[in-house]
């Protein structure tokens, strides 16, 4: 598993919440498939990976969700010389927008830039503001007739942003919240072939988790797994960041703990990664994940719910930074950890006494 | 077994194991056999045959976690529920397991700015010190993950109250163990003391989902602000004011017909009762509500003060007034009342 | 627009029905539409769900509308007899006072304010509701904590343009009934379902759907306009046809359906255009989210002032909305 050229293809392509099914889901499927037995999607557009354990009387099922789907724009108006007015799609921080390159989604994929106006023709205090979003416009060049002709309202907007490898072992690049999750669930299913396990594993590349979580919430509802593990990113040390906040890039991956994490779930987490010798970080939530660990919880009659993070700098921006050591590792630890769930370790999810 | 005991564990949302525990010994004791789901509630099913009735009380109660430890042995921590950073400062607390103590410290007002005076002290800059010289040593006693309560003591004051922290929703838990005192035949009564109520419901979602209740009833410990500078339409419920029942909040409206009920059934037997006059707030109704295709659920609550702070009060009248009026309303749906 | 068209909807946003207290409403629609459907009943929380059959095949489609409206609801009655209330659903303050409500009995009300010195003082702390009750007694005779009330508004048509309360939702109660009475040959089987308490939160849409199980979910609901002086920067018009949405904060509509959607109204001559709404919810996002997950879009009708006693619609959009419905539910719905 090149976990690299796996960034780079799927980090590139394209994928707003709601319309990442389209673009992004072949490029995942085109790696996943070879990895499992089978591969479908469902009605919200999630693309799951069956990998079947060793035939037993009642094989467990365990969920590994990453999400496919990255925060974007979409296009909300069109002015009269083509310019277009825009909102955004799961928590874009405005104020990194100006000067910035796009891509508008239109009948054809449009180059567009967000425009700023030059400071030789600001005030002196007009500087000193931010930009918020209805202030922002993109311009794609072109006449305003002939904007109307390739695109709508509705129509979708990315960061345009090639992936960059930088010293040592760490990338740059957009969307690796959380392409970077479905990295993690490759190596796994790859590691997997190192072990015997009865565990039929569903892998999916969830859909719409920036938009509220909803991929992982109607996927483990058909799923129902006995243990769903979300893979996602959490914030990385970033200068200005109280450390205490923050994880280390290259320590190892996260282990979240809190209520929304099975006790046991994450002790056999934290056991696998003892066992591989690989050190890990630990992360403690005191409510929401705000991860699709969140909503597999409550799936149904309650799952029991893990939840790995890659530590990431810059979330949500178009150069989100990580380790690659860092996915490789989670993989290992995940593909340990499935391998020791049986009957046993399902039944004992239950019981709290 | 007593609100005392109860209400003196430890059980910040998705670390309920002390309550959980004691719980199901009770309930053992009484001669039930609860068990657990996936994420924790504790489950009692008595009975007989009739109409699937989920009565809920849950067992979390808000608190902080830790989240680091500082290299000169400081504890940080988050918050867990809703709590206001303003009744934090100067309190005494609890971690952990083997309930270390700690005090959340604060600058002292000798070496802060007069402008600082103003300001609200915000939580993330606070932090626990247990005594610890360094990580090293602190790590001893304490670490990353565990749990911290309020360390405040339960006692009976004033004119038959009780003061303790936590009495939202142990309270809840306390009447639920009166009603499983009573002998229930035509219908099937689920007890339910559930999880994470605080951070939004989640244990009542799952579990009235598995039960699929046909009335649902969520028992709380509610918002009481009957206090100096809150005008008499503010106060929400009135304490000493009797069971208080919600007409609408931002989780859930009742069934119309289950609130009549149980006007009906304190009109005719006596039994002091209140309306809890908001829209704000929330509680497990909300998630019993929406199981499944839907299910009517009423919420009928003991007032308590200063609810999710280190201390809160409630009056025993109130605690009666619930019990007798539930143990009712149960009978009435033995008696064939439907919503 | 034809009289009985207009009277119709005028019955239906004048009669009473805010979140959770439906049943003025209910018993509205179920009177007029139980003549075109095989089928008529209510849920555990109070939606109006009637089926109407279609032939073996073909898919379960649920069209939904909300039948409650926002309201207010008492929370207090003081010695003089005010009552005090707070919210059901989005109430803006400063469109409440001095407003004019009414309450399932009848009873009317006025909503006055304590002494301000500054107009931002405007909360609904501060409002109360006259009843005319000269002490508590005389008001506890007519109104009890946890009455809710209703903005007390008649429909009233200006040119081609409707104003009423309670467009939200009752033009979409309007669009699905009016769907039910023309369609002649449905291909699906069509679940109509009139859904309680959309304005609290979509709660009526989340059990009725997980209940029906639907292959395809439209819903159809109000949208806001960019089309007034200096309004919310929005492509929607009043007049320019049935929207069809593509996202809010409740969901991002299935593009596929979406699109066939556009396709189809464009093939029938239906007007349209698409709607992206930045702040608000409909019951399709409710609907989408049901058990393993449904395909679901959502048909808008324009209006201006939502959740004001106000609401203004174009009665050539509700036309273009039921004609896209209809068309959809006599389409094979391949997306």
């Amino acid at each position: 598993m090149d976990v690299k050229a796996f960034l780079k293809k799927a980090s590139e392509a394209p994928g707003v919440s709601g319309f990442e099914y389209v673009t992004v889901a072949p490029i995942i499927r085109e790696f996943m498939a070879p990895l499992v037995d089978e591969v479908k999607t469902d009605a919200l557009g999630n693309l799951i990976g069956l990998k079947r354990g060793e035939v037993g009387t009642r094989n467990p099922k365990v969920m590994l969700a990453g999400h496919m789907d990255e925060v974007g724009m979409m296009v909300t108006r069109i002015e009269d010389r083509g310019f277009l007015r825009f909102t955004d799609m799961g928590g874009v921080d405005p104020r990194i927008l100006p000067g910035h390159e796009v891509v508008v989604h239109g009948k054809m994929p449009l180059r567009g830039i967000v425009g700023v106006k030059p400071p030789h023709v600001m005030a002196r205090d007009e500087m000193s503001k931010t930009y918020k979003m209805e202030d922002l416009f993109i311009d794609v060049g072109i006449p305003g007739e002939k904007v109307r002709e390739l695109v709508s309202v509705g129509d979708l907007v990315t960061y345009h942003r090639q992936f960059t490898e930088l010293m040592g072992d760490l990338v740059a690049g957009k969307s690796f919240d959380d392409r970077a999750g479905v990295a993690v669930i490759l190596v796994a299913l790859e590691e997997l072939r190192k072990y015997r396990y009865t565990a039929d594993v569903y892998a999916v590349a969830t859909t719409q988790e920036e938009a509220g979580l909803r991929g992982a919430a109607v996927s483990s509802y058909g799923i129902f797994p006995d243990v769903a593990i979300a893979i996602d990113v959490c914030q990385g040390d970033t200068p200005g960041v109280p450390e205490w906040r923050t994880q280390s890039l290259g320590k190892g991956p996260a282990l979240c703990m809190g209520g929304n994490i099975h006790p046991k779930v994450y002790e056999g987490l934290t056991k696998a990664a003892a066992d591989l010798g690989i050190s890990v970080q630990q992360e403690v939530a005191p409510g929401p994940t705000g991860t699709d660990a969140w909503a597999m919880q409550v799936a149904r009659e309650g799952v029991a719910t893990g939840l790995i993070s890659i530590p990431l700098r810059y979330m949500h921006t178009s150069v989100e930074t990580l380790s690659v050591g860092d996915i490789e590792k989670a993989g290992k630890i995940l593909a340990r950890f499935i391998a020791s769930v049986d009957a046993g370790f399902v039944e004992g999810l239950t019981k709290w006494i | 077994m007593d609100l005392r005991e109860l209400a003196s564990l430890p059980g910040v949302s998705g670390h309920e194991g002390k309550v959980r525990e004691t719980l199901i010994s009770w309930l053992r004791e009484m001669g039930y056999e609860p068990r657990t789901d996936v994420l924790g509630n504790v489950i009692v099913r008595t009975g007989g045959r009739g109409p699937k009735v989920m009565v809920d009380a849950h067992m979390d109660e808000v608190g902080l976690v830790v989240t680091a430890i500082e290299k000169n042995g400081f504890v940080r921590f988050q918050k867990v529920g809703g709590i206001d950073d303003r009744v934090l400062l100067s309190k005494r607390v609890f971690i952990g397991e083997e309930r270390v103590p700690g005090v959340i410290g604060v600058k002292a007002i000798h070496m802060q700015e007069p402008k600082e005076w103003e300001q609200v002290i915000p939580w993330h800059t606070l932090t626990i010190d247990i005594g610890a010289k360094s990580k090293e040593e602190a790590e001893k006693k304490v670490k990353v993950g565990d749990y911290i309560v309020f360390d405040t003591e339960y006692e009976e004051i004033g004119d038959d109250l009780v003061k303790s922290k936590a009495l939202d929703d142990r309270v809840g838990c306390a009447v639920l163990l009166e009603l499983l005192k009573e002998k229930w035949e035509k219908l099937e009564l689920y007890c339910v003391f559930a999880v994470q109520e605080e951070v939004g419901t989640r244990g009542a979602r799952v579990a009235a989902y598995e039960i699929a209740p046909d009335i649902g009833i969520a028992v709380e410990g509610t918002i009481c602000s009957d206090l100096p500078g809150c005008e008499e339409h503010q106060w929400v419920t009135k304490l000493g004011g009797g069971a208080a029942l919600s007409v609408m909040d931002r989780g859930s409206i009742p069934s119309r017909r289950m609130l009549e009920e149980f006007l009906r059934l304190a009109r005719e037997n006596g039994i002091p009762v209140q309306f809890r006059e908001s829209g704000a707030g929330g509680n497990d109704a909300a998630a019993i509500q929406l199981a499944r295709s839907g299910c009517p659920v009423a919420s009928v609550s003991v007032p308590c003060r200063y609810i999710h702070s280190p201390v809160s009060l409630a009056s025993k009248k109130d605690f009666q007034s619930v019990v007798k009026l539930l143990i009712l309303f149960l009978k009435s749906v033995e008696g064939g009342f439907r919503p | 627009m034809t009289d009985e068209m207009f009277q119709l909807i005028k019955g239906a946003t004048e009669a009473f029905g805010p979140s959770g207290s439906e049943e003025p409403i209910r018993e509205f629609i179920k009177a007029r539409v139980k003549d075109y459907v095989d089928e008529v009943k209510t849920d555990p929380l109070g939606n109006l769900i009637c089926v109407r059959k279609g032939p073996a095949g073909g898919k379960k489609v649920l069209l939904d509308a909300h039948m409650d409206e926002i309201g207010l609801i008492v929370t207090h009655i003081d010695d003089k007899g005010f009552l005090r209330f707070s919210n059901v659903g989005g109430v803006n303050p400063y469109i409440t006072l001095g407003e004019r409500v009414y309450f399932a009995n009848g009873t009317t009300g006025v909503v006055g304010i304590e002494k301000i010195d500054d107009p931002k003082e405007v909360k609904l702390e501060k409002l109360f509701i006259d009843i005319g009750a000269k002490d508590k007694a005389e008001a506890e005779s007519k109104v009890r904590v946890g009455d809710m009330a209703a903005f007390q508004r008649h429909a009233e048509r200006m040119g081609s343009r409707i104003a009423s309360k309670a467009m939200d939702d009752r033009i979409g109660c309007v669009v699905v009934m009016e769907t039910l009475r023309r369609v002649k040959s449905p291909r699906h089987t069509i679940y109509a379902v009139f859904a309680v308490q959309e304005e609290v939160g979509l709660r009526g849409a989340r059990v009725a759907a997980f209940g029906i199980e639907p292959d395809v979910g439209i819903a159809v609901d109000v949208t806001r306009t960019g089309d007034t002086p200096k309004a919310i920067t929005m492509d929607v018009s009043l007049g320019k046809g049935a929207a069809i949405k593509v996202k809010d904060s409740s969901l991002i509509c299935h593009p596929g359906l979406r699109k066939y959607l556009e396709k189809l109204a464009a093939e029938r001559n239906i007007p349209y255009q698409l709607e992206v709404l930045e702040a608000g919810g409909t019951d399709s996002g409710a609907i989408q989210m049901t058990k393993a997950g449904v395909p679901a879009v959502v048909v808008s009708v324009p209006c201006r002032y939502i959740h004001s006693p106000s609401e203004v619609v174009d009665e050539n959009d509700v036309e273009a909305c039921i004609n896209l419905l209809v068309a959809a539910v006599e389409s094979p719905l391949d997306f």
